[in-house]
């Protein structure tokens, strides 16, 4: 669909210097919206979560949600920020249909946090973000263009506005303009999303499910020549919903910025649209004329002021931070950055994490959810967190390895049956029979039956061969389904062929 | 029935209702047969719905004969400026765009009244959007002033204050946001206050300047004013500038007042407001009428002396610049796309032309004006020229009334001036010259900027037509207005024979 022109990016990182910054939303995960007592849940029937204050209705009047004022607290302290003592909401003056008063209420000149910042990691090298600033707002409802092709407004027949959305509370979280990144942009620019989002987890404020619009990014790019004094044009590329879009779009828009440099092209501020399917970025709406928000302190609200004591209890209740985290497991794993990258980039940190806090040796929680379960989770398409499977399963399957219960194959035969539903890892040890078999009369008859049923091998054995032995010992595990110990069944033939 | 029950104020009222002289339903009756006489020429109600309240009223008689607990205002029929929201009635702010529009949901003012057990006799005009001094901004025709049809009945509350001068309600809610309702009940002869911003919910009350906005009673005495704002105040959780302070007792404070005696309190006249050297636009009648108010406050026992607040002067400036621009934002939210009208939207037209074309259509010159005067302050590069520099004026006109109050500054307890530097004028007069319009909230500006309570009580005649004495006083310290407006009241009645509205009896 694109047909701009795109220099290769080696090209572009040979002769051109990149600046991005984002501004991220996150829709907080509080139960009720930022000014009314409304619902905040997802996917409800349209309009079935609004009332007078969030449809605007006149003479309606906002009130505070004191736990998003938390929330946003907290962000800032994550990030290091520093926290207003007193501030205000503002408003921004603007007409559209999904924005009910006529206005977004939010924060101005005078934001909850300020001058903070988020250190990230790409390839074993540490790179600072700052933050400009972390601010509360409120969100838009939605619009539904019907009758249309392509969803859009264009073309579309008529229009719905859904206000479930609007008004349930917003983070903005601003960074300062992020340049010397060079090459790794785009990586820099995902990992401080994907970090972000680890925090926003570890916080507990967000669910910060993307899929569903919880965390959105705008990603603003420039380029200049190499050695250029001045930072060039930035485009502001709107909601980038995944963290490979982020990477994909400053990495696009620094490949189409150059071919326009070169060919002597400026480069207009503008907003552009990001398209998921081919990793392209479109024009949108030109920002060489600035639109005029008229913001101004928010009457109807009173000014957040919140107490030094509070501010500094919140700080001291935060939870561990994922930096810190990883930091302490790698000591107490002993395992390698690289390795603990591995477990980041997959989603199984925390999985890995409660599977040893349930009781699993680190190394073996570690083997499962990268090895058998990841494949799975591949295979079905999901996130390793969706499997069917909880880390104290997990953990309870490793126990019935290394209690000698079950074997490797065994354990995987175990899994089938969580995922399927039959219970516990015991229950279905139990209900499918997949103990490994003991040196049982059972077993005894099957050996017997692997020698009987081949004299020639055991001649050789006898003869000194005792290679050939691994034929008999694959007849027997064949025979009773991988239920047996290998070992066990090796002594055993051992002792029939050989002793006695 | 011997007695005319639409004369009869609040407390006589309550007092028929108690001894079971007049019932719920007569006195309702009595109402809706005067409104239905009169009101053809007076205009003063948009919406009148005699079957609800009588169905209400009736509700009250029986549970009255049942024995039932009632509300403290069972009874006792109350008209509302049609800025209140109320549940399942038409409310329209005076405008084309709201036209049609039924609430549902009540304003906390509205669901306040309705608890005590008041019945609503209908809704009262307004200039549009509460933008005007005469209500001659409505956008459903100009309400006429009982003691002079040819004249304005004040704005903009204009519908209430002629519907309880006029003898159509005993009370009404108004609004004020420079003046809206002290400026039109001083030109009817009635008791108007403003209460102290933050003291009544904002709730419900269609929105004009969110930081300026106060609802507060229109009465025909101080003790029905004081027991008005008793019922409709107090915290409101629904309101975030609302005040979670205990209130003094205003209905004590009138009654105090009408005691007569005003000796240990100290009034400030305001030589801003109407004295020497400030007496541009004042008319010769209304200074007369005050200075006798004045001196009857002295004669009370209080001590008077002039106060200097010399920010005033720049109140007028300061409120056409804050006013407009929350305006300008609060109007936003009627853009055709979820209630009221809706202008253009025939398939041809995008999204943008459908708005303005909406907001074009159904906003009348008034409105309009101010919505371009407060974009035009709010703008990039002119903001703190204007909005911001309004700001700072508003700061220290708030520090005057601060230092006036002060202890070490002389320490008055109330200040005086007119409330208004004009008796009412002719219908028809002044709308093409918005200035001279805006001149006639003068002397109710400066309590609107700085928040604090004001109470309008008439003092006299001029030319036959009220005057307004303006009492202000220190924010929260409304119970001073009931006092001392309770005491001039009481002085006057007494010297006259009757009450202020008899005057108008005699004459209409």
């Amino acid at each position: 669909m694109s047909t701009d022109r795109l220099l290769e990016f080696d090209d572009v990182v040979a002769r051109y210097e990149p600046v991005f910054g984002l501004e991220t939303h996150v829709e907080l995960g509080t139960a009720s919206k930022m000014f009314c007592g409304c619902a905040t849940t997802f996917g409800a029937e349209p309009n079935s979560h609004t009332c007078p204050v969030c449809l605007a209705l006149p003479g309606a009047l906002p009130v505070a949600n004191a736990a998003a004022i938390e929330a946003t607290i907290r962000i800032g302290l994550a990030l290091g920020c520093r926290i207003a003592t007193w501030c205000r909401f503002a408003r921004k003056n603007y007409f559209y249909p999904d924005i009910p008063k006529g206005f977004q209420t939010s924060q101005y000149d005078e934001p909850l946090c300020t001058a903070g910042h988020l250190d990230v990691e790409v390839d074993g090298e540490t790179y600072r973000v700052e933050i400009e600033r972390v601010h509360l707002e409120e969100d838009t409802g939605k619009n539904l263009h019907v009758g249309g092709a392509t969803g859009r407004i264009h073309g579309a027949d008529h229009s719905l506005v859904d206000f479930n959305r609007a008004g349930i509370p917003l983070v903005e979280i601003v960074t300062r303009p992020v340049p010397g990144v060079g090459a790794k942009a785009p990586e820099v620019a995902r990992a401080y999303v994907a970090e972000l989002r680890e925090i926003l987890l570890a916080l507990g404020v967000s669910e910060v499910r993307m899929e569903q619009g919880n965390l959105r990014c705008d990603v603003n790019t420039s380029l200049a020549p190499t050695g250029s004094l001045e930072w060039g044009t930035r485009t502001e590329t709107k909601n980038v919903n995944s963290l490979r879009s982020v990477e994909r779009s400053v990495r696009y828009e620094m490949r189409r910025q150059a071919a326009l440099l070169d060919d002597g092209v400026r480069i207009l501020q503008e907003t552009r649209h990001f398209h998921e399917d081919t990793g392209s970025t479109s024009a949108g709406r030109s920002k060489e004329e600035a639109t005029d928000y008229r913001y101004f302190p928010e009457p109807d609200l009173v000014p957040m002021a919140p107490d030094a004591d509070w501010v500094a209890q919140l700080q001291a209740d935060l939870p561990e931070l994922p930096a810190a985290r990883r930091a302490r497991l790698r000591e107490e794993w002993g395992i390698s950055d690289t390795e603990m990258a591995w477990l980041v980039n997959a989603g199984a940190l925390g999985l890995v994490t409660d599977t040893v806090a349930a009781g699993a040796d680190p190394a073996d929680a570690r083997k499962w959810w990268l090895g058998e379960l990841s494949r799975r989770a591949k295979d079905d398409g999901v996130e390793l967190a969706d499997l069917a499977v909880t880390p104290a399963q997990v953990a309870e399957l490793t126990a019935l390895v290394a209690a000698g219960t079950v074997n490797d194959q065994l354990a995987r035969q175990v899994l089938d049956g969580v995922l399927a539903g039959e219970g516990s890892p015991q229950q279905v040890v139990d209900s499918r029979g997949l103990a490994v078999m003991g040196e049982s009369d059972e077993l005894g008859a099957a050996v017997d039956a692997a020698i009987a049923g081949a004299p020639d091998v055991v001649e050789k054995v006898r003869g000194g061969k005792t290679a050939a032995l691994g034929a008999l010992v694959g007849a027997v595990m064949k025979e009773t389904r991988g239920k047996a110990d290998a070992a066990t069944v090796r002594r055993m033939l051992e002792e029939r062929v050989l002793g006695g | 029935m011997s007695t005319d029950l639409t004369r009869l104020d609040v407390t006589a009222l309550r007092a028929a209702l108690a001894d079971g002289s007049a019932s719920a339903v007569e006195i309702t009756q009595a109402h809706l047969d005067a409104i239905a006489a009169t009101d053809g020429t007076l205009n003063s109600y948009l919406h009148v719905d005699g079957e609800t309240a009588l169905a209400t009223a009736g509700e009250v008689d029986r549970r009255r004969a049942a024995g039932d607990e009632l509300g403290p205002l069972a009874g006792i029929p109350v008209a509302l400026k049609d800025v209140v929201v109320t549940e399942g009635v038409p409310t329209t702010s005076g405008s084309k765009i709201l036209e049609g529009w039924t609430p549902p949901y009540d304003a906390t003012v509205a669901a306040r009244l309705k608890a005590a057990g008041t019945v609503l006799l209908g809704k009262t005009n307004m200039d549009e959007f509460a933008m005007g001094s005469s209500t001659e901004n409505s956008a459903y025709g100009p309400t006429r002033n009982p003691w002079d049809h040819d004249r304005i009945p004040g704005g903009s509350s204009g519908g209430s204050s002629a519907a309880v001068a006029g003898h159509l309600a005993p009370w009404a809610i108004g609004t004020d946001t420079g003046g809206s309702i002290r400026q039109p009940a001083a030109v009817t002869g009635l008791v108007g206050h403003k209460p102290t911003y933050g003291s009544v919910s904002r709730y419900g009350l269609i929105a004009f300047s969110s930081s300026l906005d106060q609802a507060g009673p229109m009465a025909r005495t101080v003790a029905d004013a004081a027991l008005m704002h008793e019922v409709i105040g107090g915290h409101d959780p629904r309101d975030s500038t609302s005040i979670d302070a205990p209130a003094a007792p205003f209905v004590e404070a009138a009654r105090q007042g009408a005691t007569g005696d005003l000796s240990g309190v100290t009034v400030g006249v305001v030589r801003e407001l109407g004295g020497e050297g400030h007496t541009d636009g004042y008319e010769a009648g209304v200074l007369a009428a005050f200075q006798a108010g004045v001196d009857q406050l002295r004669a009370l026992g209080a001590e008077v002396r002039e106060i200097s607040c010399p920010s005033f002067d720049l109140a007028l400036a300061a409120y056409y610049l804050i006013a407009p621009s929350e305006a300008s934002s609060n109007l936003s939210r009627f853009d055709g796309v979820r209630y009221g009208l809706r202008v253009g939207d025939d398939g041809s037209r995008d999204l943008d032309e459908v708005m303005a074309l909406t907001r074009a259509k159904g906003f009348g010159p008034e409105v309009k004006r101010r919505i371009i005067l407060g974009t035009y302050a709010l703008s990039s590069g002119y903001y703190e020229a204007y909005y911001g520099q309004a700001q700072k004026v508003r700061t220290l006109i708030g520090r005057d009334f601060v230092s006036a109050f002060a202890a070490d500054g002389g320490a008055v307890d109330v200040l005086v001036s007119p409330t208004s530097p004009i008796v009412a004028f002719p219908i028809g007069q002044r709308v093409d010259d918005p200035l001279s319009m805006y001149a006639a909230d003068l002397c109710t500006l400066p309590a609107s900027l700085a928040g604090t309570p004001a109470i309008s009580v008439p003092c006299g005649l001029s030319e036959g037509l009220p005057v307004g004495l303006q009492v202000m006083a220190p924010a929260l310290a409304d119970d001073r207005c009931y006092r001392v407006a309770a005491a001039l009241e009481a002085a006057q009645d007494a010297a006259r024979g009757g009450t202020f509205l008899s005057q108008l009896g005699a004459s209409a």
